[in-house]
């Protein structure tokens, strides 16, 4: 099966390559696995109406949600499981959600 | 032969694990357990070991907190039965996951319900599938010698796998017999410290005990059982250590006058004794009967059994468990697996017998090597039930 570039190599590829009780000994790997792939929807900024208030970083159960140099919260898509809570939670109604197409 | 001492075996199960350097040791009391949990938090209490005994409100959080020591590398045990070891259910299968030693004593004894306190093998049947070695023993003796090899065996670097030894509850537990210790250097001589693999330390982040996708679980099932299988290996040659050390000659699966024997007689635990006085009675009868004991349930000897029971024509499988609605007893239903394409395989006879405490004496086992001749099927039965 060929493997687009973007995919993360998934290791281990063999069963006799697994540590004993498939230990890890990388502290903090699991930022290397992109959950965001789970996602159905997500989240679109609309920077119009934005205020930079933060209540959708401050909500966001994955904490996947930063400041950038702008000031602007935005949803790191790596991470973000498109549950909506930000959508829900931003009361000046910036953020919405979108179909996963791809 | 050293100096034999009158001890009860449930105290002298203690006493081995206390000559085997622990750390700790999270035990709740249960019959018919109790005098393990019991006299090892004496021994501890009493400061004649330095280890720690944590003393827990369940069995479900005995063998956690089993597991949560055993990660930060100590040698840890526990002990319990029945209801205990039905609570224990769900971790079980987490502590082999994560190759953490831990040694279990397990008395034997039946499930609720109705509820039952006497010995059959109820209780460690359902957890066959956990992914723990499973020794079986058969007088106070093998309970001293396979607690004292079960960590050995456990904490070898090729195996690292829980351990439990099944001791017959009242059967043995209660038993007072005549036991010879090893003394404390000779066990120190025999079990080195423990080298984890790796431990639980701040300064070393690990994980243990890690998520896994569908992506990765079938590989780690298959590592897990295949390290279950390689034990085997380590077992024998821990069994060979011990018959060297001490005299004692254990095998994984054990033979008395079967070797020219038509009929033979497979037992698991306490009862083979009582079935070798019914061998030696046949026997003196001019019957070509023989006895072979599983000593070893998990991983299945199978090699070991084939060439046991190798000429014979009836295999009768002495099966103190149930299961409802299933092919037979535990482990008559293993067997015929194992042996169903075997060419010249022995008729498979297996009985339900010895449940919940019932007696299962000397002329019990005659009478079932008669009533396996006449039985024509391979169907299990109940021995001794009232029509």
């Amino acid at each position: 099966m060929a493997k687009k570039k973007t995919e993360q190599k998934k290791w281990p590829e063999k069963w006799h390559e697994v540590t004993p009780g498939c230990m890890v000994f990388e502290p903090g790997n699991a930022a290397n696995y992109k959950t965001g792939s789970w996602k159905a929807q997500r989240p679109i900024l609309d920077k119009q109406k934005c205020i930079k208030c933060g209540i959708c970083y401050i909500f966001c159960p994955e904490a996947c949600i930063q400041e950038d140099a702008e000031g602007f919260f935005v949803a790191d898509l790596g991470y973000c499981k498109g549950c909506g809570i930000c959508a829900h939670e931003c009361w000046p109604g910036a953020i919405s959600m979108a179909e996963e197409v791809e | 032969m050293g100096k034999r001492i009158g001890m009860e075996v449930g105290i002298a199960a203690a006493e081995a694990v206390a000559l085997c350097n622990i750390d700790v040791a999270a035990v709740y009391p249960i019959t018919p357990q109790s005098h393990i949990a019991e006299h090892m938090a004496d021994i501890i209490h009493d400061g004649r070991i330095d280890a720690e005994f944590i003393t827990v409100e369940s069995e479900h959080s005995s063998i956690s907190a089993c597991a949560g020591a055993s990660a930060t590398g100590a040698r840890v045990y526990t002990a319990t039965s029945s209801q205990g070891l039905m609570l224990m259910h769900e971790i079980l299968p987490i502590v082999s996951a994560m190759r953490l030693p831990v040694v279990m004593g397990n008395a034997n004894r039946a499930v609720s319900g109705p509820l039952n306190i006497w010995n059959d093998h109820g209780d460690i049947m359902p957890q066959r599938d956990s992914g723990w070695i499973c020794l079986f023993t058969e007088n106070g003796q093998e309970v001293i010698d396979l607690s004292i090899m079960a960590f050995k065996i456990a904490e070898d670097p090729e195996v690292m796998l829980p351990c439990v030894v099944n001791i017959d509850g009242f059967q043995l537990t209660h038993m007072i017999e005549p036991l010879e210790f090893p003394t404390q250097a000779q066990v120190n001589k025999f079990l080195p410290d423990r080298k984890p693999y790796a431990t639980l330390h701040p300064d070393n982040p690990v994980t243990m005990g890690c998520f896994n996708m569908p992506d990765i679980f079938t590989e780690t099932m298959k590592a897990k059982d295949t390290a279950l299988w390689n034990s085997k290996k380590t077992i024998v040659k821990v069994f060979s250590e011990w018959g060297k050390q001490f005299g004692r000659k254990y095998n994984v699966v054990e033979t008395y006058k079967a070797k020219d024997a038509e009929t033979l007689i497979l037992t698991m635990g306490s009862m083979g004794e009582t079935a070798s006085i019914a061998v030696d009675e046949m026997r003196k009868a001019g019957r070509k009967v023989g006895l072979v004991k599983l000593r070893l349930w998990r991983p299945f000897p199978v090699e070991e059994l084939r060439a046991a029971i190798k000429g014979a024509k009836t295999l009768i499988v002495m099966d103190r468990a149930i299961s409802f609605g299933g092919a037979g007893g535990p482990v008559a239903t293993e067997i015929k697996s194992f042996l169903f394409h075997d060419k010249g395989r022995p008729r498979i006879v297996d009985f339900l017998m010895g449940l919940g405490g019932r007696d299962v004496t000397v002329e019990d086992f005659i009478a079932m090597v008669e009533r396996a001749k006449k039985k024509k099927d391979e169907t299990y039965e109940y021995y001794g039930v009232r029509e």
